[in-house]
């Protein structure tokens, strides 16, 4: 009897999480046809313009796509620079020291930050120093947003990582030692390869995150709606512009707007579909 | 055990419905509904008023122009308020005649950060141009010619302007149809526009805390905001010709004109000597024939009393002290005339509270 109602508690919750993402993703449709019915599905895609006056109204979301796949990226790549290293020292290098658990610990603050404090940071601080540098005259755009969204993605990536490093058999790596391989060898063939599939999967949780950042996002890449066309340019990303224009919108603006919500949520699946075939291919090698 | 509070649940939501205008001692709701813009404002003379009139509650929902206006076509609110005044359409699409009972002024002020530059001066010309990409330098020849005397930096101009839709991007953007050609072809007005030039922060705080913080940066904030917060801004050239800084006075100046009975004017490039240029009204919209629906004569009067009371020194100064520009004493005595014609199927309302709006409103502004 007790079994029974278990089962069908967690039938019921597993339902009703199902339930619930069909219904997000059926509300977005609704919302969207609207725009997807007047530009086409690829014509809204694949169109630059957003023009918001009453008179030559048009909305196309490419900009957007743009900007955000263009910061995510940036920003992962920046990661993956430091993140790495941070995995390699807690999951191999100083393996279950107290050491690697104080740097885990650090760095796992670094998620518990909360995105408005970041955006606040890359304002007062990042920025004077993206002027400095002499990268634009103002400090904003798609340079300053992706650093702060490196920072912000970081943990994802490290923690995770590190916690497949430190998975690889202990025996696999004493046979590489005993036939003479040094440490780097041991890492290059052993260590990455074993771990790979769960490495990968944590770069894409990261970038899963980077994708859907808005608040520090909006606050530092200048929010105009043009294509980046390189690191000094503003943009606008997908989530910061419905941020934005959210509010005093109504109409055709207000279901582009919803489109754009719907197409970051497609963007999002894909490259998670992508980390699952990934994933897939990797174990199975 | 379900049957019962199923019983209770019914018994709940019949018991919440059926009771308009309900209020803590059941007395007298006025509920109004409308722009944002002049949300301090009413926020703060609406509290006065209850304070003085315990019996009665006035509820406003800073729900956006456009809705202030639905809310009143479909008379869910007592009144409606709104920054722009009806177009002659929306005014035939509304149930019965509809009055606009202007009730402070507000400006868009031209807020800049250079270090060394204690005063500057620009023309809509300059504005427009810079807005759209044509002028890039601080030092360009033009802005120079209008600041003889100011040291311009050789520094890249960085306009910052709202990312959000906005009824300052409205005043903004109408403010350079009316003065530039090239504005009003390529720019147009509207509550967001398509920019070609600069960077967007979302409202009045973003768009200040940006130009706070960037050297060479010049944006446009609503003066409620920017006169708080004691931001550097441009004297513009108005219309007569004359600079003019962004004060309580300059931008009540605006409305120190021949106005239109109904007080549906657009204030922007004011003739006035002393106006500054990017003033506007913002309106409270009331039916004019108060007998509709199922409200009581008492009800329309209550009304008519709070209006009154808004228009009088008390009221007015309220505006003045959060940097609302107060009516000015022609706004005033239109406004007036324009409240005493409200009636109740014909029967006159006059609150003596009207009696009490002054001819003057030169003792009110603070700064």
């Amino acid at each position: 009897m007790k079994d029974k109602l278990f089962k069908l508690l967690l039938f019921v919750a597993s339902a009703s999480v199902l339930l619930l993402t069909a219904g997000i993703i059926y509300a977005l449709i609704g919302g969207a046809s609207q725009a997807f019915g007047e530009y086409g599905f690829w014509g809204f895609i694949t169109n630059s313009e957003w023009d918001p006056r009453s008179a030559t109204e048009e909305y196309g979301a490419l900009s957007f796509i743009v900007g955000t796949l263009f910061t995510a990226f940036f920003a992962l790549l920046i990661c993956l620079l430091f993140s790495l290293p941070v995995a390699l020292f807690n999951g191999e290098y100083f393996k279950g020291t107290k050491i690697s658990s104080f740097v885990g610990s650090i760095v796992g603050l670094l998620a518990g930050i909360p995105s408005i404090v970041y955006g606040l940071w890359g304002f007062y601080m990042l920025r004077p120093l993206t002027i400095e540098l002499g990268i634009n005259a103002q400090g904003f755009g798609i340079f300053t947003a992706s650093i702060v969204l490196a920072i912000m993605i970081i943990p994802y990536a490290s923690s995770l990582s590190s916690e497949f490093l430190s998975m690889v058999p202990n025996n696999l790596k004493e046979g590489a030692y005993s036939l003479g391989a040094t440490r780097i060898e041991v890492i290059q063939h052993i260590s990455l390869p074993v771990a790979g599939s769960g490495i990968v999967a944590s770069y894409i949780l990261a970038l899963g995150r980077a994708l859907g950042e808005t608040m520090a996002v909006t606050m530092l890449i200048g929010n105009t709606n043009n294509i980046p066309k390189g690191l000094a340019d503003t943009g606008n990303t997908m989530a910061s512009i419905i941020a934005n224009q959210f509010g005093e919108s109504d109409g055709i603006k207000l279901s582009s707007l919803i489109a754009i919500g719907l197409l970051l949520f497609i963007i999002t699946a894909i490259i998670n579909l992508i980390a699952k075939l990934i994933v897939k291919h990797m174990s199975r090698a | 055990m379900k049957r019962i509070l199923l019983f209770s649940f019914i018994v709940l939501v019949l018991g919440s419905c059926g009771k308009k205008n309900f209020s803590p001692n059941g007395n007298i709701v006025i509920s109004g509904a409308g722009a944002t813009f002049p949300y301090p404002f009413y926020n703060i003379v609406f509290r006065n008023y209850m304070k003085q009139n315990q019996a009665t509650t006035v509820n406003y929902g800073a729900i956006g122009s456009g809705g202030g206006i639905r809310s009143l076509r479909d008379r869910s609110v007592d009144f409606g308020a709104s920054d722009a005044f009806l177009s002659e359409k929306e005014l035939k699409s509304m149930e019965a005649e509809v009055i606009h009972i202007a009730t402070c002024m507000g400006g868009v002020v031209m807020a800049y950060k250079l270090s060394n530059v204690d005063s500057l001066r620009l023309n809509g010309d300059l504005i427009a141009d810079i807005f759209m990409g044509k002028i890039l330098r601080w030092n360009d020849a033009r802005i120079a010619q209008e600041n003889p005397n100011v040291n311009l930096p050789d520094l890249e101009i960085t306009p910052v302007y709202r990312s959000d839709g906005s009824g300052t991007t409205f005043n903004f953007s109408e403010y350079l149809c009316s003065v530039n050609d090239d504005w009003n072809r390529d720019m147009g007005k509207g509550k967001a526009l398509k920019w070609s030039a600069g960077i967007a922060a979302k409202g009045n705080p973003g768009v200040a805390g940006i130009v706070q913080q960037t050297e060479g940066a010049i944006g446009y904030i609503g003066s409620e905001y920017a006169l708080t917060l004691k931001l550097p801004t441009a004297k513009l050239r108005n219309k007569a010709g004359n600079y003019v800084a962004a004060t309580l006075e300059t931008i009540s100046s605006a409305a120190n004109i021949d106005l239109p009975d109904d007080m549906r004017i657009t204030l922007t490039n004011s003739a006035d000597p002393n106006a500054y240029p990017i003033s506007v009204l913002t309106w409270i919209l009331v039916y004019k024939d108060q007998q509709y629906g199922n409200r009581t004569k008492k009800d329309a009067y209550d009304l008519v009393d709070l209006l009154s009371y808004m228009l009088t020194p008390e009221g007015q100064r309220v505006a003045a002290q959060i940097n609302f520009a107060p009516l000015s004493t022609q706004a005033l005595m239109k406004t007036k005339k324009l409240i005493s014609e409200i009636h109740y199927g014909g029967k006159v309302l006059f609150p003596a509270k009207l009696d009490e709006v002054s001819l003057t409103t030169d003792s009110l502004t603070i700064n």
